[in-house]
């Protein structure tokens, strides 16, 4: 590759092409809006769409039981804060419906002989059908109900103090109560102590926002000027391959970091998201992460014909930025072969080095690896897109 | 009539002409749904745990195995102290800890309380709160078979996960990613039709024809929506074949449903064309403005009970929000029209004013 030292010439037709390219966002008012307002409003609705805490699920009760001690458990279950018990019958017909229309996400059934079973044998079943069409939450609400159960039968233990315990318990020289040492279970989340979504999604979204605008633009931007027949006007100019590249870059660069920074301000002012590493350190990888992006970007403009063709495949590989990242679903659930992929996934590596440095609070040597990846793809990328305009020039 | 047939057929020969074009738009979502139906799971598995043994014991090491034979964990490092921890969580090395207490066995032997801390990197809290789940399961389990003699009452839970008992990812998340990929395919198929006409200047052309405005904009979105039901059959019968997805439901409605679909997110798409007036504006319209809202307020990923209040009302205006609960209904609950007839609603009042739109924004221009 012969990419020129920064000379002075250089330097200046970088600069005045740079300043035709910021003089054709800048003008446009609508281009402005979108790449400013609506990034931000996005970022200040999308963040609170995951949250964790799933309140008041919607739960049908089939008691066919009616005793106390099944009431006990309807109680407990409407007294929990978490669920709303919004029908019960004795019949479990009208509870399918419920949730064939997608009224409900939990049908607890109690059997007709629960308490009986109770008394008779010490443990008695208690049905659970979750609605595994609302995937992740479904999950979650079953976990609820369960230590809802867990602790209502813990709470019956002590209340009834059964004298079979004394029957099938072999055990009389230790601790009659506890029979065996108990092991205490205690939890620690760390990083994220109150379990704030938003704190994780913020930067997730904020990179994925910059991202996206930086990578359609730099895509559409030497398209349009094929489309318009400009390109050969600049191919006749002394201008370098080089100077060209870079020309297209620079501006889109500053917007990325510009973006970036006005983001961080919502996400520290509005969403409270800890900022525990050094955000110099987090410019920094910015900086080579946004070389990498807009590099494709305009790789894929020297490839494409038109603008329409530019769309299309922009689209193709910000899906692939979006949904094989990490950034909304997580990597560890991946098959094998598309974690493998993922490395090569520019996005994966910044998002990561995002959340590390702003949740974690890490530093230059914890996020060496993917930083190296994107310094080593920077260049890389760089090369062949120089490369592949030259081909248009020759 | 007779100019709309024209224009129909100078819009089919525009799109049969461009081969190259043609190509993506057909073979775009077939290639994205096989790719990302892989890759959009959120199973627990293979779990990188850390246990901080201060003094190793039958106890601890009795446990230490129980993690070894759940299948779901990776014991990746065994520490003397919590101090080795923040390294392995910083680079991502170890998802979650177990710290047991100095001298864990012989407080256990002794009837004392012996004290476990599970240790999770809740920096992704949603997964972080399941590998903990399945943490302190395993502890849970231990300390039931030790006090199974001591005659607790217990209420035994006998869960059953209904629409997708094997619970595959695939099951839920391939319908909604059908939903997210034809929508944007759709809305950017016609995204640009307008503006490039008004960028090349052939605008004028179309608006000094006798053509109505709503006969353009029926030109414009008429040929696609062809294109458009080849994807829907595609996508479908990847979704049966590849991923082994149920259709419970009736075929013919779900290929209507999904007709109408299309036809919703293209007159999007045309509204975003007929309002914009570069192609770039557009582009960034169409795009950006449309795909992360479609993935994040759809329902697809993240479940549309758990937003706040507002969200889940603005997430209404994504026309893939119904659509997912459609193509779940039919696929997996197996329900018609009895219980899909709001949403079906929906998205048909949805076309109509997108279409209304576009043929208004159309006579400003005009004038």
């Amino acid at each position: 590759m012969t990419i020129p030292l920064p000379g002075r010439a250089f330097i200046r037709h970088t600069l005045v092409l740079a300043r035709a390219e910021v003089l054709h966002v800048v003008r446009d008012r609508a281009t402005l809006v979108q790449i400013i307002v609506m990034p931000l409003i996005q970022l200040l609705i999308l963040s609170n769409v995951a949250t964790f805490a799933i309140k008041q699920s919607p739960v049908y009760v089939v008691d066919a039981d009616h005793t106390s001690t099944s009431r006990g458990v309807v109680r407990r279950l409407g007294a929990s804060g978490l669920f709303n018990i919004v029908g019960q019958s004795a019949s479990p017909d009208s509870a399918d419906d419920a949730m064939l229309a997608g009224r409900v996400t939990l049908i607890m059934t109690i059997p007709h002989d629960f308490e009986s079973s109770l008394v008779r044998d010490g443990s008695a079943p208690i049905h659970l059908d979750v609605n595994a069409e609302k995937g992740s939450a479904a999950g979650i609400v079953q976990s609820y109900a369960m230590q809802i159960l867990a602790s209502y039968s813990d709470e019956l233990t002590t209340e009834i103090h059964p004298t079979t315990r004394t029957v099938q318990g072999p055990g009389p020289a230790i601790a009659p109560a506890r029979g065996f040492g108990r092991i205490e279970t205690r939890v620690q989340d760390w990083y994220n102590p109150t379990l704030d979504y938003k704190h994780y999604m913020v930067p997730g979204i904020l990179v994925a926002l910059v991202t996206m605008i930086g990578t359609l633009l730099t895509a559409q931007n030497i398209a349009r000027e094929k489309e318009m027949g400009t390109l050969e006007q600049l191919n006749v100019t002394p201008i370098t391959k080089a100077e060209f590249i870079t020309a297209k870059l620079l501006p889109f660069w500053v917007l990325g970091l510009v973006d970036l920074g006005l983001g961080l301000i919502v996400a520290g002012v509005v969403f409270g998201v800890p900022m525990r590493g050094s955000l110099l350190l987090l410019f920094a990888a910015a900086g080579v992460y946004l070389v990498v992006a807009l590099a494709i970007g305009l790789w894929v403009s020297t490839i494409v014909e038109t603008q329409q063709q530019a769309m299309f495949v922009t689209f193709f590989i910000l899906m692939i930025y979006l949904l094989m990242s990490g950034l909304l679903t997580p990597i560890d659930s991946m098959p094998h072969w598309v974690q493998l992929m993922s490395e090569l996934n520019p996005v994966r590596h910044f998002v990561t080095i995002a959340r590390a440095i702003l949740m974690k609070g890490a530093g230059l040597t914890e996020i060496m690896r993917p930083l190296v990846i994107l310094a080593v793809y920077s260049v890389v990328v760089l090369a062949l897109s120089i490369r592949q305009y030259s081909k248009r020039t020759a | 009539m007779n100019a709309l047939w024209g224009l129909l057929r100078k819009e089919g020969y525009h799109i049969l002409r461009d081969r190259r074009t043609l190509a993506v738009l057909i073979f775009m979502p077939i290639v994205q749904v096989i790719l990302f139906g892989y890759s959009i799971r959120t199973d627990v598995k293979d779990v990188r745990l850390v246990i901080v043994d201060p003094t190793p014991d039958a106890t601890t090491l009795e446990l230490r195995n129980r993690f070894r034979a759940a299948g779901t964990f990776r014991i990746v490092a065994v520490v003397p102290t919590e101090a080795d921890l923040a390294p392995l969580f910083e680079t991502d090395t170890a998802q979650v800890a177990v710290r047991f207490q100095p001298r864990f066995g012989e407080r256990m032997a002794a009837g004392e309380m012996a004290q476990v801390l599970v240790i999770t990197d809740a920096t992704e809290p949603n997964s972080g709160s399941a590998r903990q789940n399945y943490v302190t399961a395993v502890i849970q389990n231990y300390q039931q078979e030790l006090r199974q003699r001591a005659g607790r009452i217990r209420i035994v839970p006998e869960t059953r996960a209904r629409f997708n008992p094997t619970r595959e990812s695939t099951n839920l998340f391939v319908p909604g990613l059908m939903a997210m990929v034809l929508n944007i395919i759709a809305a950017l198929m016609t995204a640009l039709s307008l503006t490039r006409e008004k960028e090349t200047g052939t605008m004028e052309a179309l608006l000094v024809s006798p053509l109505r405005p709503w006969q353009i904009i029926i030109g414009k979105v008429a040929p696609y929506l062809a294109i458009g039901f080849v994807s829907v059959i595609a996508v479908l019968l990847e979704a049966k074949l590849v991923f082994h997805v149920p259709v419970r439901g009736s075929v013919p409605l779900l290929l209507f449903e999904g007709m109408l679909f299309i036809l919703v997110a293209l007159s999007l798409g045309i509204l975003v064309s007929a309002r914009t007036s570069s192609q770039r504006v557009a582009m960034m319209g169409a795009l950006i403005g449309t795909m992360l809202p479609t993935q994040m307020l759809s329902g697809f990923v993240f479940p549309l009970e758990s937003m706040p209040p507002l969200i889940q009302w603005i997430a209404n205006v994504i026309p893939a929000k119904w659509f997912v609960l459609v193509a779940r209904g039919i696929m997996l609950k197996g329900v018609g029209l009895a219980y899909l007839w709001p949403e079906t609603l929906v998205l048909g009042v949805m076309t109509l004013l997108l279409l209304a739109a576009s043929a208004r924004s159309f006579k400003v221009r005009l004038q």
